[in-house]
Formats: structure tokens, sequence, C-alpha cells
């Protein structure tokens, strides 16, 4: 094996590019180091105004999301020795704006986790006084999958709807409310339905399947908004067939 | 309800006209996209030919006479390959768009894969004996 690996990282700096630029830099491959390691070794041995999101290390806090050789990759969880002999082309996770260098703008992301009411919502004024809900390990088991999502947003990176339509809520708030739907103590699929049964809703989305294909943590978003297309598409025949007084 | 969001200047990248060309998953997408046309096309073909058969005997000659003609051999072959393309893919989502539960149990995909693959064969052969021993 080489002794270091070229990496070809993506800069922005506003005050002085018009637009982000390739640099290359030469990072010592050993087999143990992550992409995440080499941007972490440039910073601290040859440039420190190299920006980009990190914390954990670990493929938990899906921070370190970012575009290796124009897949969508947790940084942390991906080896360089995987791209020997080079060079691993790093580049802002994609369709999102780039604040600067590797760091882009969320804002869009955070904006519609909550339009899909991921939390649980009851018909009923039961309190904690009242005691627990009690869940068998099978009704745990039917939402456990959609609830490991880490908020990496590697999807929204992988979706060209997305990419195509900001406006689409995208895979993982999708995934977000199915996990929700699912959840045995929760009665709130009508009011999700209602968001989601929109145009940026579950329709923008043609089934590329991308999502579920780079997502680090098997959540299979674009199975979730096939199922979310399914019920969408009951509810629409229901409201069709059935006189208002019955429906729901 | 949220707090308020602080807009920071950010550099807004283009998708080129081109983004489906440089990945095989992308490439393959958008061509069972296009296939919906053809899967279309053989829609109005079918209907041209059960009007040919209902027109009687003369009209089903000319149909035949032009279903031989070069340029709708090549349209209809190249329309054959898309279809099978459009099922092939179609079929491969399905397990992922569908959970069905047999017993408390999640059927496998490749079990789902599998049926439809079934029934697509017999499906074939009804129509097989249908048109040509029948
Ligand atoms: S669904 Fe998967 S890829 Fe998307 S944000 Fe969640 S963990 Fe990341
Ligand atoms: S640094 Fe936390 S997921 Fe990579």
């Amino acid at each position: 094996m080489d002794d270091s690996i070229a990496m070809q990282v993506t800069r922005y700096r506003p005050d002085k590019n018009s637009q982000p630029v390739p640099v290359d830099y030469e990072v010592p491959l050993r087999t143990e180091w992550t992409v995440l390691d080499g941007l972490n070794h440039i910073k601290a041995e040859q440039d420190e105004t190299l920006s980009f999101r990190w914390s954990c290390r670990m493929g938990i806090c899906g921070s370190c999301g970012m575009n290796v050789n124009g897949e969508p990759r947790l940084t942390c969880a991906t080896f360089l020795s995987d791209y020997a002999p080079g060079p691993v082309r790093v580049e802002p996770l994609a369709n999102f704006p780039v604040v600067k260098d590797l760091i882009v703008d969320i804002t869009d992301f955070m904006e519609k986790l909550p339009r899909v009411k991921p939390w649980i919502i009851r018909d009923d004024d039961v309190t904690e006084i009242d005691g627990e809900y009690i869940q068998t390990p099978e009704e745990l088991e039917a939402y456990q999958q959609f609830s490991m999502c880490i908020n990496c947003m590697l999807c929204y990176a992988a979706c060209p709807v997305y990419g195509l339509d900001p406006d689409f809520v995208g895979p993982a708030a999708i995934a977000l409310a199915e996990r929700y739907d699912l959840d045995s103590r929760d009665r709130g699929s009508r009011e999700r339905l209602d968001v989601l049964i929109e145009k940026e809703g579950v329709w923008g989305c043609t089934f590329v399947g991308e999502c579920t294909s780079v997502c680090p943590k098997h959540v299979d978003p674009a199975g979730a908004i096939q199922r979310y297309k399914l019920k969408a598409a009951q509810e629409s025949v229901k409201a069709f067939l059935l006189p208002k007084a019955l429906r729901r | 309800m949220s707090a308020p969001v602080t807009r920071v200047p950010s550099y807004q990248r283009r998708i080129g006209v081109f983004w489906w060309v440089h990945k095989r998953s992308y490439f393959l997408f958008v061509m069972r996209e296009l296939s919906s046309i053809f899967v279309a096309w053989f829609v109005v073909y079918l209907l041209m030919f059960v009007a040919a058969v209902a027109g009687g005997q003369q009209r089903y000659d000319e149909f035949l006479d032009r279903a031989t003609s070069p340029l709708l051999l090549v349209v209809n072959a190249v329309g054959l390959a898309f279809l099978v393309l459009h099922t092939v893919t179609w079929f491969a989502l399905t397990p992922k768009a569908m959970v069905l539960r047999l017993g408390g149990r999640r059927v496998p995909g490749t079990a789902m894969l599998a049926a439809q693959y079934v029934a697509l064969a017999v499906v074939s052969a009804f129509i097989y004996w249908l048109v040509v021993k029948a």
C-alpha cells in the first residue's frame, strides 16, 4: 500500500472564491484512517482554515455527511484505503446550499422535520399520572427501523427529486412520519397524512430508491414513502366513495 | 412555535440538465421513467390490433403487413426492450413498497419477487394458449 493518498477537497471561502473550487492535498494513508481523519489531518497540519462538521466519529451524530467521490457518505465511516490509490474527491453534501468549504446550510431540513408532527399524538387525555403506555416487543419492532434515523441528510443529498424541487418534504421526514404512524401509542396518522398527501409530500417521490441505498442506518425511507403513497391513495378513494359523515 | 432562524449567506449549486448520465442508478431511473412512453405505445398498438381484428379479414391483413415494415419493427423491438426494463425494475421495487405479513411474519422480498414472475409466467402461458391453441 502507498503511504499517502491524494484528497481533492472542495473549498468555498465566500471572501475569496466566487464559487466552490477543488483544492488538492496529500494525506498519510493508514488502514484505520477514515476520510474524516484525512480532513482532520489537513486541518491540523496543512490548512487550519478548512471547515467541516463532525462530532462523534462513530456514525451516531450524523453531522459528518459529505459527498465522497460523488456518493453521499458519513465520512467517519468511510475508509480512505477503499479509495486507494486515490484521489479521493470530497465535496459538500449535494443538494444543499454551501455556507463554507464542506459546510452546508441545513435550515431547510430543520424546517421540514417538524412539519410531519414527529411526536406521539393522542386523542385522549391520558397523562403520565395514569401510568405508562405498555408496548409489546412486536409493537416496538413495527416502527423500530424507522426510529434509527440520525438526521445525517445523506438521503436528501442522494435524492434528485429534492435536488430539482427543494419543496419536496424529502425521505427522512417521511420516514419519521412513518415511525410515529406505526407506533402503537400514537393516534396521529390522520393529521400527518393531511400534511403528506400534498403535492410536496409523498407524491413528489418518483421512487428513485437512492435514499434507501445511501442510508447508513438502514432506515429504508423509500419503503416508507411507498407505504405512505398506498395509505394516501386509500384515503383518496375513501374520500371519493364515502359521504363525509362516514369517513375515517 | 419554532425559534427564529438566522439565514446565513450561502452558495447555491446548480444541477445540470444531464445530472442523470453520470450515475448508473440515476440513468436506470430515467430510463425506467422513459419506458412509460413505450408502455403507452404498446397499449395503443394493442388497441389498433383489436380494431383491425374487429374490422374484418382485409383490415387484419393490412395491419399484419404494416407490422412487418422496417420502421415499425425497429420501434417495436426498442419498445420491447424498454418494456422488459419496465417490468423488471417495477417487479424489483414491489417488495420495497409493500409489506406483506403472513401469520405475523414479514414475507421476504425474494418470495414476493418470485411470486410476481410466477404470476407473469402463468398469465403469459394462458395468453399463449388463448391466441395460439384455442
Ligand atoms: S433516513 Fe437514513 S440517510 Fe436519511 S437522514 Fe435518516 S439516517 Fe440519514
Ligand atoms: S462524526 Fe458523527 S456520524 Fe460521523
